[in-house]
């Protein structure tokens, strides 16, 4: 589950508009960005003001103080630690330490280029609006190698040359980019495995983090996956996801994606030979079974949805084992994680009108094109008509009826191109939705990391409690039946070593669950603000690049008219 | 000059009979029908007014109810009486059932009988015609009598059009083939207009075509938009205060747009499209008249040449004194004077043609040049609108922006 990419959103014919230009990007605010188990109470930026109403909004739920950090695990409650008013203070501030502008400059230049409208300074009068002559229209200004995300580490990401490796079946791709710390260029090659190999690593990782869904496995054979389309649709896809990758705050910066951007031998030589171990996630594993547990490779581990299960399963076993017939005793009261079911079903109503409005707006764009295309088609018609009739002239009137029917064929060419053009832009702001669309897939991943990692903890905390519950009984029951010999003694000794190691287990789990939390809170709270402002934004470029072309075809067919007058019924 | 027909149009200037100058007008309207009948029976009765002050007429204003196949019969007289010139052409019969009473249907039927009628009152030829008298004035017992007339006696469907073109066209390219006798004028300039007119249907055809298409183009863009927006408002009640306000601005915006493009849509079906069918039918009534051109021009070779040979017969006869030279004098005689008649009905027909050409090319430029300029301040005032629309948004989506932050 982790592992699914963007294409299994069923968007019709959405990848054939991938070769289309880039799509507009989040631009992550000028922070540093790293990573926060944050308890600390960190300077108060500016309120988000609008946050209060925002339905969507994902600042924690709760409401109530609590101050106890973690203490002794024994008899502390884990999951009643952070206070939703700390909760609420961790989310008034930006993302990250140590910065204090949580707003975005509107007149940012950085901003202004993303709605592809430079020069327009806000707010323009509205008295007398700009004509698209003062609105400089530079449609192909935006792309995304142009764009300096200044948190990212690296730029202008490019993929290209594909080129099939000598005697091999795969192919490899070239991936340039720039290094932002000092501006050298870097080159290197990779294979989709590779890609495949990075994504699993990160999903380990950074669970709790938005993680950019990698491009689509392929699912067709090996007589396809030579043909250039396939190919370029894969390149395409990579260097999509590279350069979301850099453009995370977190992700954009973590280890596994530098190694992947500049090493220049193998990458999954690099991967083992410098990168943690296999995985964080069977961290559990190891604290019971020992470091040689390794769940084998890289790629099985990486499924922590199936993790947690297997951790479940051996749990259930372990309990099996210890528990006797006396009976179950019921799990401690662990409370419910509200935050996590309250985002769940905001994700989860964000969802459905995300992707209608995706589908409506990829049809939108189809039927703008279909115009464009029967007005070309209307012009270029007119214009054979008009030389079919210069060429076979037999009255004068003929002349004149030729010169007015080749300027309205002109002026619907004139206008075809236009609202090409019109296209194009559309699709490219419209894009945005496609993107989010995207993201869902990474929430939910994100939010399902959370929830597998509480079961966890769950789990092994009504697990200690039978457990102390046997130790107990098993003490308590030295007097009496059982004589005090050594295998009792033995066995109690054995029952506190599991319970010990259980514990440990507990607060890794702890944790992690703790941390998975955090994840989700500062992406969330990035996800709030980046959303707003790229929905403005493709609003704000939506409606612009609609007045700028309409007043061009406008002009156009003014000029036919005035051609035409002289035919007017009110003549 | 030029003749301009309009809906309610005032004079008409003809520039065949110079004594009709401003004194004397004929004006004909086509107005908003009644449904009469039931069932399979059922259909419309067109109100028709004549306003004239010409002699020949009842009264200065006559109102008659008509129906379509009146309209059918009355193209089918004026084609038999007055070879040579080009009949204007009935709108076409639709060929779905149930279209039959929609309103946009009605409406646009009435134009074109409307627009067909009048084409009709203002040529200088026609206009003349009793049949037309006869149309505008009689009661409907009278047109219901004549109207089954015209079947029996050709026994057709009245308003078969569709038959009667393609028997046309094959009568045609039978004759352009040359698969008849080569009994054909071979004239270069008549040549080159027969080609010509092939052509510029073919042209016309196409245009039509992608004007249709265009028409459906704008109704796609209307719902497109339609749904759009709708979509939009759906996404942006997920949103706060500020941006979800823009979000359903800009659906609520696009939703209006989209009634924009429907209207569009009905003014190039009306205004861009349909002139552009007349073209068409124009022109298939040129061919039509190529037609009988082609028959009157066989019939004066046969004549000619059984004329000639009656002569030369007859000689033979006095020379060898025969008895039967009078007998065949007579003969000759006859045929000679009818053959002089085809002669002259043809050479008229060729006059009238020429005259028609030019009449036709002016008409055309005139009727074009106003379909072309509605094309074109439709697609212009759309455009205005549409950025008038998209433009009044932007403050609010301004503050949207601004406050988010």
């Amino acid at each position: 589950m982790r592992n699914k990419s963007i294409a299994e959103i069923q968007i019709n014919g959405r990848k054939k508009y991938n070769n289309l230009g880039e799509i507009k990007k989040v631009v992550t605010s000028q922070k540093e960005a790293r990573t926060s188990t944050t308890n600390s109470q960190l300077p108060m930026s500016s309120p988000e003001t609008t946050a209060s109403d925002d339905p969507l909004s994902f600042r924690s739920p709760n409401g109530e103080v609590e101050d106890s950090p973690l203490s002794d695990s024994t008899s502390f409650h884990p999951l009643q630690t952070l206070t939703p008013t700390a909760i609420n203070d961790a989310l008034q501030t930006p993302f990250g330490i140590g910065t204090t502008n949580g707003v975005v400059d509107l007149d940012d230049p950085l901003l202004a280029a993303q709605t592809s409208i430079p020069k327009l300074s806000l707010p323009y009068s509205f008295i007398d609006p700009p004509s698209y002559e003062d609105v400089v229209f530079s449609p192909t200004q935006i792309d995304c190698n142009d764009r300096h995300s200044s948190s990212s580490l690296f730029h202008q990401i490019v993929v290209s040359d594909p080129q099939k490796e000598d005697g091999m079946s795969y192919f490899t791709y070239l991936i340039k980019s720039k290094v932002a710390t000092d501006g050298n260029e870097i080159m290197v090659r990779r294979r989709f495995r590779d890609v495949v190999l990075l994504a699993d690593r990160l999903s380990e990782a950074y669970r709790g983090y938005f993680v950019p869904s990698r491009p689509d496995k392929s699912v067709v054979d090996s007589q396809v996956m030579q043909t250039h389309d396939f190919v370029e649709q894969r390149r395409v896809a990579i260097e999509k996801y590279l350069k979301r990758l850099a453009e995370h705050p977190v992700i954009g910066k973590s280890d596994e994606f530098k190694l992947f951007m500049e090493t220049r031998s193998s990458f999954s030589l690099a991967v083992s030979n410098e990168l943690e171990g296999v995985g964080r996630l069977p961290v559990l594993e190891q604290h019971l079974f020992g470091e040689d547990s390794g769940m084998g490779s890289s790629e099985e581990s990486g499924q922590s949805a199936r993790g947690g299960r297997d951790l479940m399963k051996l749990f259930r076993e372990l309990k099996q084992s210890v528990v006797n017939d006396w009976g179950r005793v019921k799990p401690a009261v662990v409370e419910d994680d509200n935050e996590l079911l309250v985002w769940k079903e905001k994700v989860q109503e964000f969802e459905q009108p995300l992707s209608n409005a995706s589908q409506q707006a990829e049809s939108l764009v189809k039927t703008q094109q279909d115009v464009a295309e029967t007005m070309g088609d209307l012009g270029m018609m007119f214009m054979k008509l008009s030389r079919f009739e210069t060429e076979n002239t037999m009255h004068d009137t003929q002349k004149i009826r030729a010169a007015y029917v080749k300027g309205l064929g002109t002026s619907a060419v004139k206008a075809s191109r236009f609202y090409r053009e019109l296209n194009g832009q559309s699709m490219k702001h419209l894009d945005t939705l496609h993107e989010y669309l995207g993201l869902i897939l990474s929430i939910h991943t994100a939010l399902s990391d959370r929830s597998s990692a509480l079961l966890t903890v769950q789990t092994l905390i009504s697990d200690l409690s039978s457990l102390h519950a046997k130790a107990g009984k098993l003490e308590s029951g030295s007097s009496g039946i059982f004589s005090p010999d050594k295998a009792r003694v033995r066995k109690i000794e054995e029952m506190k070593e599991t319970i010990r190691m259980t514990e440990d287990a507990k607060n890794v789990a702890y944790s992690d669950y703790e941390r998975i939390k955090e994840n989700n809170r500062h992406e969330f709270k990035r996800f709030d603000k980046e959303r707003r402002r790229d929905f403005s934004g493709m609003l704000k470029a939506f409606v612009i690049n609609q007045v700028g072309y309409a007043e061009k075809i406008a002009s156009v067919w003014e000029k036919a008219v005035e051609d035409t007058s002289v035919y007017s019924k009110n003549e | 000059m030029a003749t301009i027909v309009a809906q309610n149009s005032p004079q008409v200037q003809s520039p065949r009979s110079p004594q009709s100058q401003n004194m004397l007008f004929l004006t004909v309207s086509v107005m908003d029908p009644d449904k009469r009948g039931t069932g399979v029976q059922a259909y419309m009765s067109y109100p028709v007014i004549t306003k004239t002050n010409l002699p020949d007429y009842k009264g200065p204003e006559i109102t008659v109810e008509r129906r379509y196949s009146d309209f059918v019969w009355l193209r089918d007289r004026l084609f038999e009486k007055y070879k040579g010139i080009f009949i204007p052409p009935v709108p076409e019969k639709s060929a779905v059932e149930k279209f039959r009473f929609s309103a946009e249907f009605i409406d646009m039927r009435r134009q074109g009988l409307n627009v067909y009628i009048n084409r009709i009152a203002s040529h200088p030829e026609l206009r003349q015609s009793e049949d037309l008298k006869t149309f505008l004035q009689e009661d409907g017992e009278t047109m219901e009598r004549l109207r089954f007339q015209e079947t029996g006696i050709f026994n057709r469907k009245p308003s078969d059009l569709i038959q009667i073109f393609k028997d046309v066209q094959s009568k045609v390219s039978d004759v352009v083939l040359g698969k008849e006798k080569p009994v054909e004028e071979t004239t270069p300039e008549y040549e080159k207009l027969k080609r010509y007119i092939y052509e510029l249907e073919d042209h016309l055809a196409e245009a039509q075509k992608q004007a249709y298409r265009m028409v459906k183009r704008h109704k796609e863009l209307g719902q497109s938009l339609l749904d759009f927006g709708k979509a939009i408002k759906l996404l942006g009640a997920c949103e706060g205060e500020s941006l979800g306000k823009a979000f359903s601005e800009l659906g609520t915006k696009s939703e209006s747009l989209s009634h924009k493009f429907e209207d569009e849509a009905r003014n190039l079906l009306m205004n861009f499209e349909e002139p552009l069918k007349d073209y068409v039918h124009d022109v298939q009534s040129i061919k039509a008249t190529m037609v009988e051109r082609a028959n009157a021009f066989k019939l004066k070779c046969e004549l000619s040449e059984t004329t000639k040979l009656k002569e030369i017969n007859l000689e033979k006869l006095m020379l060898v004194r025969s008895d039967k030279v009078g007998e065949a004098e007579i003969e000759y005689r006859k045929l000679n004077t009818e053959s002089e008649e085809a002669t002259r009905r043809f050479e008229l027909i060729v006059k009238l043609m020429d005259e028609e050409m030019v009449r036709f090319q002016e008409e055309k430029t005139t009727d074009l040049g106003l379909a072309f300029h509605e094309f074109a301040k439709g697609q212009a005032k759309l455009g205005k609108d549409i950025a008038t629309a998209w433009r009044s948004l932007l403050p609010k989506i301004e503050a949207c922006s601004v406050s988010s932050h």
